[in-house]
């Protein structure tokens, strides 16, 4: 082979690199414009509340049926699984297919351990008569941790499916992307969660 | 040319040290906004403003730490993205909040109601 082709073929091969990076980085940034939207679906959410929060109709009030030490264990646990979510993440890039199934396994078991506590607090409340019908405060709080909780569902079975395919397939530069987006979902929903914590749970919790 | 798509695939996996320095710090955010409401009685607004700044430090520490906002190449269209979004927020959450307020405190009373129904009646 003479010098010149295979400097062209060593300048295609950039080139195709370049595209790829190009297009997932339009990708990523597409996801970005999806995560920044749902933030303005749970802004709406937040709004509603905060204008029912007082509106009990002779119902609890969120002082009487929230349990702080409850909250700050799910917080807790979602925090922790934002963590190791983000460490199994870095193990991808570094193509180490034992720790990503390591952390992104904890993480599975926590989130799915949060999600748990989540619904085992909502079934609490139904089974005492409180549920969404009962007051425009509870309505408006079950519309928001339950929007929540169902990003959380999601989420994990967006990780299950991941999950699965890293077994089969391994950890092709596709699978990488596709656990990179799942990620900034996992962070985000953390994200949601400390204004729910803030301004349900510890607000809600001193307001006599 | 190569080296430039190097430098930029390190630049996204950006290492163990900002989840580990954003875990910790998003820790002491939520013990610290926690034992503030059970173990000491400050009075209800200082609460309120506090908790409300421990909640944006812990959301803006995550956003850079574990969503690496601000971190791309330019142009920072994520960023302006962001900024977008907070807009919109703001208005949405203090424009309702503000609006609610407002009407609620020039709702009248029932009895108000009721004395104004009478008095439009007694005229005709």
């Amino acid at each position: 082979m003479s010098e010149p082709t295979s400097e062209m073929q060593a300048m295609e091969h950039i080139g195709r690199v370049a595209d790829r990076q190009e297009s997932d980085s339009k990708v990523m940034f597409g996801f970005w414009v999806y995560l920044m939207t749902d933030c303005v679906l749970f802004a709406s959410l937040f709004a509603a509340y905060a204008v029912l929060h007082n509106n009990t109709f002779g119902g609890p009030s969120a002082h009487q049926l929230f349990s702080l030490p409850y909250a700050l264990t799910e917080t807790l646990i979602l925090l922790t699984s934002s963590f190791t979510c983000g460490l199994g993440i870095l193990a991808a890039h570094r193509r180490i297919k034992q720790q990503v199934y390591t952390w992104l396994g904890v993480t599975f078991v926590l989130g799915a351990t949060f999600l748990t506590l989540e619904l085992t607090e909502f079934s609490r409340f139904i089974h005492n008569g409180n549920t969404w019908q009962r007051s425009g405060f509870l309505s408006s709080f079950f519309t928001l941790v339950g929007t929540h909780g169902l990003h959380i569902t999601i989420g994990l079975l967006w990780l299950f499916v991941m999950l699965i395919r890293i077994k089969q397939g391994g950890l092709g530069r596709d699978t990488v992307r596709k656990l990179t987006l799942l990620s900034l979902f996992w962070h985000f929903l953390d994200v949601v969660w400390i204004f729910i914590f803030t301004i349900v749970y510890l607000l809600g919790g001193i307001s006599v | 040319m190569s080296r430039a798509i190097v430098s930029q695939h390190e630049t996204n996996r950006s290492g163990y040290g900002s989840y580990i320095t954003g875990y910790i710090l998003s820790l002491l955010c939520t013990l610290t906004a926690y034992l503030l409401v059970v173990r000491y009685s400050l009075s209800k607004w200082v609460l309120v403003y506090v908790l409300a700044g421990l909640a944006i430090v812990q959301f803006l520490i995550q956003m850079r730490l574990f969503l690496h906002l601000g971190k791309e190449a330019k142009p920072r269209l994520k960023l302006l993205v962001f900024g977008f979004m907070a807009l919109v927020v703001l208005i949405l959450v203090f424009g309702t909040l503000w609006i609610m307020y407002n009407l609620n405190y020039r709702m009248p009373t029932q009895a108000q109601i009721n004395s104004y129904m009478q008095a439009q009646n007694g005229g005709f």
